[in-house]
């Protein structure tokens, strides 16, 4: 059963239309994430589920009970902010137990409760500070304890780990990873970042401009994303023009720009579509130069000339401009001791996986 | 020399304003009852003759009343005003914002002569402590409006919503976290506040009753030239509280602008 139902979710602002009739389901237990960029209403989704943005139409259900009318103090979800909101007057200990005051627990058992955040976090022995002193992973940590604490049913991360600089929010990816799994509560992380997305979640939705694109595992958006918008948002993707040939049984045979004839099963189609002039996408990993002269039977070679380059250490990215075509194409090579790096200006010999190819209607 | 001309304009400019303030404390201590050089000798009989004048300790008391008054009331309105211009969006905020701050640069005179017409034509209601308090409260109220807008913004709005998340009411949240984190704001803004309801002269003159307030006895006193070197020590006296108070509001402010993590901007000193 999902533990959180969003149906037709509509939220205005004056004129403004946030939000465009959201429906989406998400999982006990699930760690799912929603993605797009600033202003695709990913924030105000999150608030509306913790209750500090009311809806102007659509149905919230948590565990199953209608949320409207509920007030955020009395929804079973907590939130991590974006700012962390470390109060800044509390200790260490008095922000972790903050939720629990109203619970009235005798001292001890608070104390004991607080501990047990605390060390789940990592931070044992931090509850006396005062939470001023403490650094950007520190904060994040103890907002993370101050929100666990409450057992909640669902926990709300509004873009945690934007304000950590790159080895600390890596760090922090697993870090989250791992205590979601130890916790086994629902978290719905905001972010903006799809490298962090695909590494974090069981399902990704994808936002752009107040609608759900796509949701999806990373693997799948990944390799299938739906529309160009969502292959471009995620990870790089080379888009070349098709021309529909004809449907030859299970498959369909397109003649793609620079690279020749493919044979495109109907899986790789969005929705079954088909009439249409379409755009093939392909990831930088579905192309490959080739070095040895000889290439495998039955592969397809092309040619280009390397018209630019970005080396990672691990991986070179090569921008090739393949004979006939006017915009180069990004191609990833993991780099060999035994392969040399291409240098700009060199030719290159181009071949690729037609299994990798992702049709788009426009 | 670098910024030569600038130094001794800003030298000369600090002359100007404070030479004259430095010369009250000098007369206090003067053993003469005419203000002139060569100063006479020192002496503290002046204010020995301050502690003996009975009206003079009603006029205080007078004024400390009023003072109290007037910076509670400008404060609770200054925390209500300040949050709703920095918390909240309405219709026309920003003419009313403007509408509300204006005291602060309208002439003295006028707004004492019209709460003068309002009180007196109006309303016909006797002058009296409470009057002075109400035309003190609307000059205080800006300040305390500035002050506290300053805490109030530099208040990231998620602390709110934290504690609301946590299971806080509105108020709850507004009382255990807001109130804590602007509270040198509100210590600053009431001092302030408190401090120029003491020395206000003009509004005081106009709308006090029979029991004058501090600067309106001596503006009083000052028709009698004998009266002049204890004046001098009763200023002296109030310009060192002043400072003690205004000191004391800054360091509360500054601290309060640390503790949310802000950028100091601004302030009174």
């Amino acid at each position: 059963m999902s533990i959180i139902s969003l149906q037709g979710i509509e939220k205005f602002y004056g004129e403004y239309h946030a939000l465009k009739g959201i429906d989406c389901e998400i999982a006990e237990g699930e760690f799912f994430s929603l993605l797009g960029p600033s202003g695709c209403g990913k924030t105000t989704l999150l608030r509306v589920i913790a209750g500090f943005e009311d809806v102007s139409d659509g149905v919230v259900l948590l565990g199953g009970q209608n949320m409207a009318g509920v007030p955020a103090n009395k929804r079973p979800t907590n939130m991590v902010f974006q700012s962390y909101a470390i109060f800044p007057h509390l200790s260490v200990a008095q922000n972790v137990g903050y939720g629990l005051r109203r619970a009235k627990l005798p001292p001890a058992e608070l104390e004991a409760r607080v501990a047990e955040a605390l060390d789940m976090v990592g931070l044992s022995g931090f509850g006396a500070r005062a939470a001023h002193a403490l650094s950007g992973g520190q904060r994040q940590r103890v907002a993370l304890a101050r929100a666990l604490i409450l057992k909640p049913k669902v926990l709300l991360l509004d873009e945690p780990l934007s304000a950590l600089d790159k080895k600390m929010r890596e760090q922090m990816q697993s870090e989250l990873r791992r205590l979601q799994r130890q916790v086994g509560i629902t978290f719905i992380l905001v972010t903006h970042d799809q490298e962090e997305a695909l590494i974090m979640s069981d399902r990704i939705a994808v936002m752009f401009e107040g609608e759900i694109a796509q949701v999806a595992p990373p693997q799948e958006l990944y390799r299938r994303p739906v529309t160009r918008r969502v292959g471009e948002f995620i990870g790089v993707m080379n888009f070349l023009d098709a021309r529909h040939l004809d449907d030859g049984g299970d498959k369909v045979r397109f003649d793609l720009e620079g690279l020749g004839e493919a044979s495109i099963s109907h899986d790789q189609l969005p929705f079954g579509a088909r009439a249409f002039a379409p755009v093939v996408g392909l990831r930088p990993e579905a192309l490959s130069v080739i070095y040895d002269a000889k290439p495998e039977p039955g592969q397809r070679v092309v040619e280009g000339e390397v018209v630019d380059l970005s080396y990672y250490g691990d991986m070179t990215y090569y921008e090739v401009q393949l004979d006939g075509t006017t915009q180069p194409v990004t191609i990833s090579m993991k780099n060999l001791a035994t392969r040399p790096v291409l240098e700009r200006g060199a030719r290159a010999r181009v071949t690729w996986d037609e299994g990798s190819l992702v049709v788009f209607a426009t | 020399m670098r910024g030569g001309w600038l130094r001794i304009y800003a030298i000369t400019y600090l002359v100007f304003l404070y030479l004259p303030v430095i010369l009250l404390p000098m007369f206090a201590f003067n053993d003469g009852t005419v203000m002139a050089f060569p100063l006479k000798g020192f002496t503290t009989q002046w204010f020995v003759q301050l502690a003996g004048i009975e009206a003079l300790h009603g006029a205080l008391l007078n004024s400390v009343f009023i003072a109290t008054i007037t910076a509670t009331l400008s404060v609770l309105l200054g925390i209500c005003a300040a949050r709703a211009s920095t918390r909240f969006r309405f219709p026309f905020k920003a003419p009313i914002m403007g509408a509300i701050m204006v005291p602060l640069v309208l002439p003295e005179i006028i707004v004492a002569v019209s709460l003068l017409v309002v009180v007196v034509q109006v309303l016909d209601l006797p002058l009296s402590a409470w009057t002075v308090i109400a035309g003190h409260t609307l000059i205080c109220t800006p300040f305390a409006i500035a002050i506290l807008s300053s805490a109030f913004q530099g208040l990231d709005q998620s602390f709110e919503e934290a504690a609301i998340d946590l299971g806080e009411t509105r108020w709850g949240a507004f009382r255990n976290i807001i109130l804590p984190l602007v509270a040198p704001g509100i210590i600053a803004s009431f001092l302030i506040c408190f401090t120029i309801s003491l020395d206000e002269f003009i509004i005081a003159f106009f709308l006090t009753g029979a029991e004058p307030t501090l600067p309106v006895y001596i503006w009083g006193q000052l028709r009698f030239p004998t009266k002049i070197p204890a004046v001098m020590a009763l200023g002296t006296l109030m310009l060192l509280a002043s400072l003690i108070i205004l000191s004391v509001a800054e360091f509360y402010r500054r601290r309060g602008v640390a503790r949310v993590g802000g950028n100091d901007s601004g302030g009174f000193l």
